[in-house]
């Protein structure tokens, strides 16, 4: 009980902790930053229940006004912005990407940890972000999907690094890996 | 302190915060309903009032928060611009702003104990099935503990590794982190059930 929510607030705290690495821009904007991958490793390392936990915990310490997005943002103006479809997408991509994990075991934990953030992080995350700018921006959804596509291959080489660290983590810290208990 | 309550005390912050979560939340649903430029305009005056009232300092402080927004806001006119509906894109530009800017002005003018409060009684009806408001409280004590935590070693790493190579880091120390903060967490639950858990 107290390892289960001690490790759940740990990695909402390192899904804060990886908004303040240093950012890239992308296309209009919105900055591609290392938060996402966070998102992803909650699913990889944690599993779906508890990865999904930690991230509804990061969303409501940004909800109430903690400036723990990427670039120091925070507060409940984000849930109406046109990164809020993104912000309701993670605690899905995080419970997406523990599910794989959890469910499909190939030998390399490279390969699983890598196909179940591109499950999560990209596949799943795109559908909530597309709906979320379709709404606040007033286009179709068509139009919404072509704003999203810029953030793909970031997102890709992010899942690259989840499944890097994920494998790093399985050899170093073994009994770490709830995803795989 | 990791926190964006405003510095400057307004008449919004003896106001009760859930009296101000049912304002926001009506105020948004109902921008969000109507298409008409006129209401949205009307919408965005007040918000834009409701911020001049406690003074310019405050005002100023409420202008530097919706910097995020700008690149967004100027997508939408050139692809309004682009399509000719210059009334479109001006509605949606001003229903952006007002919700974004409403929901600011409540983050900025309630203190974060005031939210957790309010939290926490959102949360009592779920007690029932099986969510813990302790354990909730606890989590949100720990992560506003170890984020600043997790956040400087993060910097330990960034720059030892500089000391190290003249290549940039960047993802590299992400596995070190995760592992930092995987043992970490091991401590910290240790330290709890030794002194009587949960």
């Amino acid at each position: 009980m107290e390892r289960n929510l001690v490790m759940v607030a740990f990695f909402a705290a390192l899904i804060a902790a990886l908004g303040l690495l240093p950012k890239l821009t992308l296309g209009f904007g919105v900055p591609i930053t290392a938060q996402s991958l966070g998102i992803m490793l909650c699913g990889t390392v944690l599993g779906a229940r508890r990865g999904a936990m930690a991230v509804l915990l990061f969303l409501l310490l940004v909800a109430l006004g903690l400036p723990l997005l990427a670039g120091g943002r925070g507060g409940l103006g984000l849930f109406v912005s046109p990164s809020a479809g993104y912000l309701f997408g993670f605690p899905l991509a995080a419970a997406a990407a523990g599910f794989v994990m959890e469910r499909w075991r190939p030998p390399s934990v490279f390969l699983a940890a890598f196909v179940a953030s591109v499950a999560g992080g990209v596949v799943v995350l795109f559908v909530p972000g597309v709906i979320g700018m379709s709404i606040t921006l007033g286009k179709s959804l068509p139009e919404a999907a072509m704003l999203g596509l810029p953030f793909v291959p970031g997102d890709v080489i992010k899942a690259v690094v989840a499944g890097w660290v994920t494998a790093g983590l399985a050899r170093f810290r073994p009994h770490s890996l709830l995803s795989r208990q | 302190m990791l926190s964006l309550a405003s510095p400057i005390r307004t008449p919004y912050h003896r106001l009760p915060p859930p009296l101000k979560f049912a304002f926001l939340c009506g105020f948004t649903f109902a921008i969000f309903m109507t298409e008409n430029p006129l209401h949205l305009a009307a919408a965005f005056l007040l918000v834009v009032v409701l911020h001049a009232l406690p003074g310019h300092r405050f005002c100023l402080i409420g202008l530097k928060r919706l910097a995020p927004i700008w690149p967004f806001l100027a997508v939408i006119l050139c692809w309004h611009l682009a399509t000719r509906d210059y009334v479109g894109g001006v509605a949606v530009g001003l229903r952006l702003l007002a919700a974004i800017a409403l929901a600011n002005l409540v983050t900025m003018t309630t203190r974060l104990d005031d939210l957790v409060a309010v939290v926490g009684r959102l949360a009592a009806p779920f007690e029932r099935f099986g969510v813990n408001r302790r354990g909730l409280g606890l989590a949100v004590a720990l992560v506003v503990r170890f984020t600043p935590v997790l956040a400087q070693k993060a910097g330990c790493l960034l720059e030892s590794w500089r000391g190290r190579s003249p290549r940039r880091p960047g993802w590299r120390i992400v596995l070190p982190l995760a592992a930092i903060a995987l043992d970490d967490a091991d401590h910290v639950a240790e330290a709890l059930r030794a002194r009587g858990g949960i």
